[in-house]
Order: C-alpha cells, then structure tokens, then sequence
C-alpha cells in the first residue's frame, strides 16, 4: 500500500493544491502585481559579499549570490562549507562578520527583533531533522505556526491543517505523534508546517540526506510540485547531486567559501572546470585529492619505528 | 493526558500546598497569637529583665494574656523599660497591679506575670505599672544564700 | 620548567576567563528570561503544563522524603532529649529544623535532582533536535514559549513543595512521636505553637526556598539552552546542573541564615 502513494501524491496533491488556492490565488494575484510595481525586483535573497567565521574557521571569504523570486535555486557543495550555516545567515538566526544579506529587499541582519519576526513569517524553513515540537501531534505541530500568529477560529485552522497535511499526503497521520513517525514522514510534516503561512519562500536544508529511495522520491517530487504550484522561491541545500539537479531551475556550487561556479543544471553537468566535474559526478580522486594533506607514508610509518 | 486532568491535578497541588500552609501556620507557628486584634500598651520598669525578649509572653494566673513589645534601656534612671501589649479583653487589672519577671520551669523561657491589685481603677492604655520585680538571676540567688549562710555561723 | 609553569598559569587565567564569560552570559540570559515572562500572563495555559511537570511530578518524591526525613527527625531528637527528661520538646525540635532549614534545603537538593535535570535535558534535547531553532524560523521567541514558561514555574513550584515537605514532616514526626513512642500529643503540639515564630521561621523558610527555587531552576534552563548539542555536551550539561545547583543551595542557604537569623 505505502508503494502505490507516491505515484498517487502527486495527482491528489495537485488538485488539492489547485482547489485550495483557487481562493488564495486571487489574493496573491491581485498583491503580487502592486508589490512589482512598488520597485520590486525578481531577486529575492541578495548576498553580497559574506564574511563568516567559527572561532578560527573562516567558512565564507566573500560569497555573493542572487536568488530569483520564483523557481528552484540549489546551493550544492561537500559536507563541511557552511550550507546549513548560509541557510541560517538568510533566515537571520546568525549574525555575518561583514557583508549584507537582503530578503525582499530587507537588510536581514539590521532588522530590529520584531521587523525579523515578521520577516520570517513570510520565510518557511524544512530543518534536517524535520525539527518538529516533540510534545505535540501532528496536526499541532502544523497548526502552531497559525496558531501563533493568527487569530483564526478552530474550524479554520483544522480546514487549513488538513488541507497542508493532505498537500504533503500525511492527512491520515494528524493524531500520530512525531516519535511514532519515520524521517521521511516527519520530514514532509515539517514542510507542511513550513508552508503553514503560505511563506514567499522555502528553505529546504538537506532534504534527502539519510532517505531511502522510495522516501527520497517522494521528497524530490513533493519539493518540485510545491515550488510550481504555490509559484514561490525554494531554496535547495544538499549534496545530493543527481536529485537536487533534477528538479534545480539554476545552482550554485560553494567550496572553500566562495560561489565556484552557478548555472543550470544541464551547464553545470557540462562543466569544463575540473573541480565542478568532480563533484558534480562523484569522482573519487580530482582537485579533491584522495589523501587527507600527510606527509609521505614511508615517512610517517618509519617515524613510529624511531 | 488531557489538559482538563493536568489542570485538576496543578489545582489540586497548589490547594495541597496552600493546606500544607495553614497548617503550619495554626498548629505548629504562633500564628494564633498575631490574631489577637484589639489590645492596649501599659509599660513597666524593671532594674533587670534577665532573658525577656521581645515577643515573651505576658501571663495572668498562668493564661497569656498578651506579649512583650518593645524593651528600651533608659540610661537617666539606668532601668530596662518594658512596653506591653495585653489584649483588649483583659482591661480589668487594677492600678497597683504587680509584674514580676519569672521563669516557666528550671530552664524554661522568661515571662511577664501580672499580680492583680486591689484597686477600685483600672489600668488603661499607656499607664505604666509601678510595683515592678526583677528577673531571677540564678548567679545572684546562689551568692545571695551563701552569704546568708556565712552570716549565720 | 618554566615554560611548564607558563603553561599551566595559562590554563588557570583560561579557566577564569571562560567561567567569567559563562556568567557573563547566564545573566544575559536570566534577564532576557525575566522580560520573556511578561508574555506568560497572555498563555497561562504553557505555565499550568510546565506546573504540572515541575510541580506535581516531583511532588511524590517530596512528600515521600518529607515523611521519612520527619520520622527520622523524631526518633533522632527523642534519643537525645530523654536523657535530659525533655522529650516533650521533640515536636519543637522538629518543627524548628523543618521549617528553618531542612524544608526549603532538603526540597531544593530534590527538586534540583528531579525537576532541574528534567528541564536541562529537555530544553538540551529539543537544541539538539533543531526544536529551538525551528521555532525561531517560524517567528515564535523559544525564550518565551520554552525557556520562560518552565522557569516561572520552577520559581512557583518550588515555594509550594517545600511548604508540603515540611508539613509532611511534621506529620511524620507526630506518627513516630505519639502514636510510635508514646508522647503526649498535647505537648507535641504546644510547644512548637509558643516556640516557632509565624514571620521568622515559617516566612523566611518560604523565603529561603523561593530563593532556591530562583536559581536552581535558572541554572536548570540555562544549562539546557546553553549546552552543546550533542548527546555528550546534553549529558555534561545535566551533571553540571545538578552539581552547580546543589552547591549553590547549600553556599547560599548560609548566607541566608546568617542574614535572616543574624542579631
């Protein structure tokens, strides 16, 4: 039973998405026009120049990045460059050493605490671990967000939790509890919760990590339909290559704190760079090396012998 | 667990502690005697108040009848002054009444202990008692028996 | 040699400074905590669940250890007043410990152990777990829907337990010294009723264990929130809890009776 619902998500998802929004919709296109005629631009998140340290670590030496309002942007690079941390630089969770991160055309990190509140309403985050409230069932955790910040009677926010929790194929599980639910499913709760709001954008912080196939199929889809279907900006982080390209309207790779190289995905895959090809198919031995920087073996194992 | 249950049981444990608290309060503290409500001041002098302190008991036939309220040293008449508070209820001592300072038992704490004179008047708020007596100084009784004894050889 | 010496005034002067900056930071925190519990009178319903779990789940413990610490308390004093013929002042005794220092003491050892760790590990965990973070991404301050509601109930709870401990100690001492080894249940009771006095035993006791109640769970909380997310740093930070706070119970309940009881 489980194997027939990916295939069926997508299809019960787009019509409750289509139906749902039906409404909303008209809100959105009627807002969405004034915002671009107020001097909005298509760019959505502006980095310029970003100077990040931990203790002595420098993690990024001068990252700048446009990310566009709409479509998929993935921020891909090896473990350990700081994706998670980028991520936490734009939602304002970490302050920069120097450099500016704009979101809708704010200064994140000179908002005063309840400008950034309001901010991030307008902002859904999908942590790693789901980052679900342990103490509540599924239904609360997707009803806390409305719950909190607005004043929608309990017939409302029920008719809007079912409809989040239908969208990511989870409404039969409301009254579980996240203990009882597997990564995956915690997951895809945890975006239900994230566009709880109808945020303007999405951040997904390495969506497939630790996913079987199945789970990490029904992600990839669940991520692409959503982005097309609310038409708003996801922003992508991970390693996981082939499945982050596959649904990539445009990626940039990280390494050593800078941008690399950006594009599509199709130019990305033909890159004459040699690290970019590396990573991109998951050489072992390239610009990366193998060996961890050590001096010679023969040295090292005679060294012991003295 | 329901939010209707946590909620009777956070009741019922602020209840248990508020019981918890009045029991204390009556049947273990002198809560009883802060309770007194009405009462009035008389004062007496005393050459030596021994261990009297403040919130001693002051007794008539044995009852409390109310408490020590203030002790001053009055270094004119070199005399201990003892204000007094008696509860409003007991207003018939007359006016050569006695307050002698006394022990309850060998080792017990000390107490003010009315003698009720004979008057006709009553003292009132504010008088002072004139036939006062002394703590029992135990170092004094001791020397004063010795000498005594020394005298009648 | 003296670069072995270097080396080790090094560690200390290191050392300092590092405990410094976590005070440093543990006040930050207590005053942010302090403003956040403003918004708890708008959900009073998070400060009745956190009661719950602080208060009425460590209230087991405590009226069991009340009961026996009051039992062991009577049999103790009337072993070493009936020589001197004084047994009749064993309820006095009792109640005068109980009351001035084992209540609020013994309450405040207990409760750090029970509820304090509780509340490290469950604030840790939930850091750990990306909780905290999570609810900072959907525009909720984790100060006061978390850290706020649990300290403002460790700060009523504790009042409230110490109160039931020295009460059920009480009773304790009653079973053993009347009903166990015969005393007069008159004199049991007298005696405390002219000796204990209402503001300077009974109140600075109540006193005594709102203070320990401040900063046991203020240690509690911030040790949660300020751990390193890892199964090892949640662990450490748990111990630390413990120990910091039973240490600042006993330094500060010295100070306290040295202040309260001083002449």
């Amino acid at each position: 039973m489980p194997f027939v619902k990916p295939v069926m998500a997508g299809h019960i998802f787009n019509l409750t998405i289509r139906r749902y929004f039906a409404c909303y919709n008209l809100e959105k296109t009627t807002t969405f026009p004034i915002k671009k005629a107020a001097g909005l631009s298509d760019i959505l998140v502006k980095i310029r120049d970003l100077h990040f340290s931990r203790g002595d670590r420098k993690i990024f030496d001068g990252l700048s990045m446009d990310i566009p309002r709409q479509g998929i942007t993935a921020i891909m690079g090896p473990s350990g460059t700081g994706k998670t941390t980028l991520l936490k630089l734009i939602g304002g969770q970490l302050t920069p050493d120097s450099g500016t991160v704009e979101v809708d055309g704010l200064n994140v990190h000179r908002l005063p605490t309840r400008k950034l509140f309001e901010l991030r309403q307008r902002m859904g985050m999908l942590f790693q671990s789901g980052a679900l409230l342990t103490d509540l069932s599924v239904f609360e955790n997707v009803a806390y967000p409305l719950r909190e910040h607005t004043k929608l009677n309990e017939a409302m926010i029920r008719h809007l939790v079912l409809l989040k929790l239908n969208a990511v194929g989870l409404r039969g599980a409301a009254q579980m509890m996240p203990s009882e639910m597997s990564g995956g499913m915690a997951r895809r709760v945890a975006l239900a919760r994230a566009i709880a709001l109808d945020p303007m954008m999405i951040m997904y912080d390495e969506p497939f990590t630790g996913q079987d196939p199945i789970s990490m199929g029904v992600l990839v889809s669940l991520i692409s339909e959503l982005n097309s279907a609310l038409n708003i900006c996801s922003i992508v982080v991970s390693h996981d290559v082939p499945e982050t390209l596959s649904i990539a309207d445009q990626a940039h790779i990280i390494s050593a704190g800078k941008v690399i190289e950006s594009g599509t995905p199709e130019s990305l895959k033909n890159s004459t760079s040699q690290w970019t090809h590396q990573f991109v198919h998951g050489d072992p031995d390239g610009p990366v090396p193998f060996h961890y920087p050590a001096a010679p073996i023969m040295e090292d194992l005679y060294q012991t012998g003295k | 667990m329901t939010s209707r249950k946590i909620e009777i049981l956070v009741g019922l444990f602020v209840a248990a502690a508020i019981a918890a608290f009045f029991m204390l309060a009556m049947s273990v503290s002198n809560m009883s005697s802060y309770t007194g409500g009405e009462s009035y001041q008389l004062t007496a002098r005393f050459d030596n108040v021994g261990g009297l302190k403040v919130r001693s008991a002051v007794a008539a036939g044995g009852v409390t009848i109310g408490r020590v309220s203030d002790i001053q040293y009055n270094s004119e008449t070199y005399e201990a002054i003892v204000s007094m508070n008696i509860e409003s209820k007991y207003n018939k001592f007359p006016i050569d009444t006695a307050a002698s300072i006394l022990t309850s038992g060998l080792l017990g704490e000390q107490f003010v202990g009315f003698e009720p004179g004979a008057e006709e008047e009553y003292l009132k708020q504010g008088d002072e008692i004139d036939l006062t007596q002394s703590a029992l100084v135990l170092e004094q009784i001791i020397g004063q028996f010795l000498y005594s004894k020394a005298d009648e050889e | 040699m003296i670069n072995a010496l270097l080396n080790k005034i090094q560690h200390l002067g290191a050392a300092t400074i590092c405990s410094f900056r976590r005070l440093g930071r543990a006040s930050i925190f207590l005053l942010e905590v302090m403003l956040s519990c403003v918004s708890m009178l708008t959900r009073p319903a998070l400060l009745v669940k956190q009661l719950y779990s602080v208060g009425v789940q460590t209230l087991i413990i405590i009226v069991v250890a009340g009961l026996f610490v009051g039992m062991v308390m009577a049999l103790q004093s009337y072993y070493a007043l009936v020589d001197f013929g004084a047994e009749d002042s064993v309820g006095v005794m009792v109640a005068l410990s109980l009351l001035r220092e084992l209540g609020p003491v013994v309450t405040a050892l207990l409760f750090a152990g029970r509820a304090g760790s509780a509340l490290t590990a469950e604030i840790g965990l939930m850091k750990a777990t990306e909780q905290l973070s999570g609810m900072e991404m959907m525009a909720v301050n984790p100060m006061q829907r978390i850290v706020a509601p649990r300290f403002l109930a460790g700060f009523i709870a504790m009042p409230l337990l110490a109160t039931i401990f020295s009460a059920v100690g009480i009773i304790g001492a009653y079973l053993v010294a009347v009903q166990m080894l015969g005393l007069d249940s008159g004199s049991f009771w007298s005696q405390p009723q002219n000796k204990v006095d209402l503001y300077l035993d009974l109140y600075n006791g109540i006193i005594k264990s709102l203070v320990f109640g401040f900063v046991a769970t203020w240690i509690a909380v911030f040790e949660g929130y300020d751990c390193i997310p890892t199964s090892e740093g949640l662990g450490q930070a748990t111990t630390r809890t413990v120990v910091h706070s039973s240490l600042a119970i006993l330094f500060l309940d010295f100070i306290l009776t040295a202040l309260m009881f001083a002449k």
